[in-house]
């Protein structure tokens, strides 16, 4: 029973995980790694900082039109 | 390997077992491959189902009869919670299930933006309950924060009915069906979609009207967050270190822990408790104190300067990392507040209806319960902003048509319950302390005959506004003329209620400001609320200032937030209206670095002088600002149910097309009632404006006053002018979608003839549709992976 409860919290604690580095945008660069590995096999992904400034620059051209309130 | 096997799950614990009933296989929908890509919606009943469903029917019921019929009885603010989850369940499991069925007819088997497009970039299928995270923090802001706390003067019925009705047939319906519409065409903005379904002509009057309402909900929120700070050393302090805290986030993301966003955000926030607490010590240290208390005025220039140094500084040292924290504090403080209302059950203070229901003179906004009430609670109920973000990202992230209902409508339904919060903080205070915070000095004056200004000592302002409280016929919850009372400790720490003047300086000192008389704007009286609620768990009475400065910082980083982004957006769209003009073409490049600063320069501008004029009125600015905000924000909505209906008269669901009409004309009602009074008659613009210009040419004033009459005048002028611009370019948009409907129907013809929807295309991506997948889902997302690997493998044996 307690290795029950035990694989319970540890896999409650591991979807809190997953959720908050989805959702603030931590997990981008391991998508883009897959995507990457996927579409271009055999070819060198971008680092994670180059990727980091690449989606900024990105994001700089395309701004987001939402505004809230 | 293909692309789709690098993310599926091996099959091993998730081995399909076909164990489908007959029921639930004639529900999978496969595409030509044979692959299981989604599940028909269909509502299965079971008795222990309709059980529950008829409990919470029962619940719902008892709740508002509870709020409806109470007289003379305390009643708790718990009910308001029960009241208003029960009736957004019944809702959304029916209502927008029905509309799903009937309107938005989803279909899993059809690739959504996301699965067509997909290039790396925006558009990225998304984990339903990630966007729906996102959904969320992008149409959530500080606007249902204010709204419900302004339009409590009139008691909670009419706002509760309004925000929980208004969001379940109007504003969650909207925003549903805005993202639905614009999922189906490769996520287009709200401007591109009105060219398409209803000519340039619709495209351009939108494009302008969202320019001109980003500018006026920029000055309106600024104007709120101002309020709140001005003469506050302690909130002041606090707000302006969030920029050397995002500083210091910043460059520690970016040079030490390249892309640790979570290590970030947690070393933000804990920076940000240190802030508020040193918030403290500043504000308690009188000669500190002083260089950290500033008047409306200097705070709106430091705004502005600092919106500037903003957009002008790269986005991961200021702006990036101010939004992590803003959604840390979104999400978190909404959840800290459901918990400390239903710990510390406040009861309510105020009746059902007030003697200021009745009447148009109630001092947070002027006008008739109709139409005044629905534009002042704009966001919360029904928001047009909302049109904007679901039309912006999220379209292009969704994975299935059918997640739309949850995301959509089940996003809007949080945001209404944000309102409900914010009703309940202000309805759980003592009437005379609200009335006393949201008057403005020159209507405490008015009621009391005695003049205060912004200069008078705490206890002269405190004894007028006890006056003026006194001065008017407004009954609490028992039918008695109501009392400034404030419910705190004494110095031996027993529990004391404090009465009239001496309960507004101890209310005061509990939330460790000098003052908390005509604080208008609504953040004061939120903050309060939210302090009092916070403080029954954490931290009991003497952490009652360190809640409420946090309440502040809630709401002004929500309020900065949206200024930075604000000043983006109209930037750009400022820059693609030039880039129209043949000689201007230029401007259309981003990247055009003068360009860029003449366009951060209109758009700053734009917003800074409509908040320089409210900071500079007399009456406050909030009372002439609330009904501006309200009625573009609305009359936006309008033009967002315009083109659903557009779009929905194209795919001849005739039958079905009340649903988007009804709130509609609903909606038409209220914003062109409220337009046409704040433009004839004597709660216009134009009344106003001519009183203040008798006084002026009456040559009786002089000094303050004078200064304080020429901002009014000229602040009624310009609200004016705007009320008739609204007026115009909505009328005429109305105009252009009845004609388009009225064509399509003499036309007789429907379909992929008529609409800008793109065609269908398969779809080869299977995910759940609700926030927790159904046991046939499950099943579905073996049988998912399984043939995905049994595809995979058949591939590479043929290679």
């Amino acid at each position: 029973m307690p290795g029950d409860i035990a694989e319970r919290l540890a896999h409650a604690w591991r979807g809190i995980v997953w959720y908050l580095r989805e959702i603030s945008g931590e997990a981008r660069y391991g998508h883009y790694l897959e995507h990457f590995a996927a579409e271009h096999p055999g070819e060198n992904p971008m680092s994670e900082v180059e990727y980091l400034r690449a989606r900024e620059a990105y994001d700089r051209l395309h701004p987001n039109t939402s505004c809230c309130c | 390997m293909t692309e789709a096997t690098a993310q599926v799950p091996a099959p091993g614990k998730l081995e399909f077992k076909d164990d489908y009933t007959p029921a639930e296989a004639a529900r999978v929908i496969r595409n030509s491959k044979g692959l299981p890509v989604g599940v028909r919606p269909k509502m299965v009943w079971t008795w222990q189902k309709a059980l529950l469903w008829a409990a919470v029917a029962i619940v719902c019921a008892c709740g508002w009869a509870i709020l409806a019929v109470s007289r003379g009885e305390q009643i708790s603010a718990i009910w308001f919670l029960v009241v208003a989850l029960s009736s957004y369940a019944i809702a959304y499991r029916f209502y927008a299930y029905y509309i799903q069925i009937k309107i938005m007819r989803t279909d899993d088997a059809n690739a959504t933006p996301a699965e067509r497009v997909h290039d790396g970039a925006n558009f990225e299928r998304t984990d339903r309950r990630v966007l729906f995270g996102q959904h969320f923090a992008g149409i959530s802001g500080a606007g249902p924060l204010v709204g419900p706390i302004l339009a409590a003067q009139m008691g909670y019925l009419p706002s509760t009915l309004w925000i929980i009705l208004g969001v379940i047939f109007a504003g969650a319906v909207q925003d549903m069906l805005v993202l639905w519409i614009s999922a189906k065409r490769r996520g287009r903005s709200l401007g591109q979609m009105a060219s398409d379904e209803m000519g340039k002509f619709g495209g351009m009057i939108l494009s302008v009207f969202l320019v001109v309402m980003t500018a006026i909900a920029m000055a309106f929120l600024a104007l709120v967050a101002i309020k709140a700070m001005a003469a506050s050393p302690w909130a002041v302090f606090s707000i302006g270190m969030t920029i050397p805290i995002a500083l210091i986030m910043g460059c520690y993301q970016r040079f030490l822990r390249p892309g640790r966003v979570i290590e970030t955000t947690l070393l933000g926030f804990v920076l940000l408790v240190l802030d508020i607490v040193a918030g403290g010590w500043i504000a308690s240290i009188p000669a500190v104190a002083e260089v950290f208390t500033l008047t409306a005025q200097q705070l709106v220039i430091a705004l502005v300067i600092y919106s500037f140094a903003a957009a002008a500084l790269p986005h991961w040292l200021l702006v990036t990392p101010r939004d992590y924290l803003s959604t840390l504090m979104k999400i978190g403080t909404l959840v800290l507040l459901v918990v400390g209302i239903i710990i510390a059950n406040p009861s309510v203070k105020v009746p059902g209806l007030t003697e200021l229901a009745s009447g148009s003179t109630g001092p947070t906004f002027s006008g008739n319960l109709f139409p005044f009430l629905f534009i002042t609670i704009a966001c919360g109920a029904l928001s047009g902003f909302h049109g904007a973000v679901s039309s912006g990202l999220t379209p292009k992230a969704v994975e299935k048509e059918n997640q739309i209902r949850m995301i959509g409508y089940g996003s809007m339904l949080v945001e209404s319950f944000t309102a409900i919060i914010a009703l309940i903080a202000a309805i759980t205070i003592s009437q005379g302390v609200y009335f006393s915070t949201n008057m403005s000095a020159a209507q405490i004056s008015a009621a009391s005959g005695v003049s205060v200004t912004a200069t008078s000592t705490p206890s002269e302002q405190a004894e007028a506004a006890v006056k003026a409280v006194d001065s008017m016929t407004v009954s609490d919850i028992e039918g008695n003329q109501m009392k400034v009372t404030w419910d705190s400790v004494d110095e031996n720490g027993d529990a004391k209620t404090y009465e009239g003047a001496e309960a507004l300086e101890k209310a005061a000192s509990d939330i460790g400001e000098k003052t908390i008389v005509s604080r208008t704007g609504g953040a004061t009286t939120f903050a309060m609320g939210m302090a009092n609620f916070l403080k029954s768990y954490l931290g009991g009475h003497d952490s009652m200032a360190f809640w409420y400065h946090f309440a502040i910082m809630f709401e002004a980083l929500f309020i900065l937030t949206t200024v930075d982004n604000g000043t983006r957006v109209a930037r750009y769209q400022i820059g693609e209206m030039l880039g129209n003009v043949r000689k201007l073409r230029k401007f259309a490049d981003p990247t055009w670095k003068p360009g860029n600063i003449i366009t951060t320069m209109i758009a700053t501008a734009l917003w800074g002088g409509l908040l320089w004029m409210g900071v500079s009125d007399a009456n406050g600015g909030i009372n002439a600002m609330v009904p501006i905000f309200g009625i573009s924000n609305q009359l936006l909505a309008a033009a967002c149910f315009v083109l659903v209906t557009v779009c929905v008269a194209k795919l001849g669901y005739k039958k079905y097309l009340w649903i988007p009409v009804l709130p509609l004309v609903w909606d038409i009602a209220v914003t062109f009632t409220a337009d046409f009074q704040k433009i004839f008659g004597p709660l216009s613009y134009f009344t106003v404006a001519s009183k203040y210009q008798a006084q002026i040419a009456s040559g009786e004033l002089s000094g303050e006053a004078l200064t304080n009459a020429q901002a009014a005048l000229n602040n009624a002028y310009l609200d004016g002018v705007l009320s008739v611009f609204f007026l115009v370019m909505m009328g005429i948009f109305v105009i252009v979608g009845v004609v388009c409907v009225a064509r399509t129907f003499a036309a007789g013809k429907f379909g992929a003839e008529t609409t800008s929807e793109e065609p269908f295309v398969e779809s080869q991506w299977f995910a759940p549709s609700g926030l927790i997948a159904t046991s046939l889902e499950k099943k579905v997302q073996r049988e998912y992976s399984a043939k995905l690997h049994e595809l995979a493998q058949s591939e590479q044996a043929a290679a």
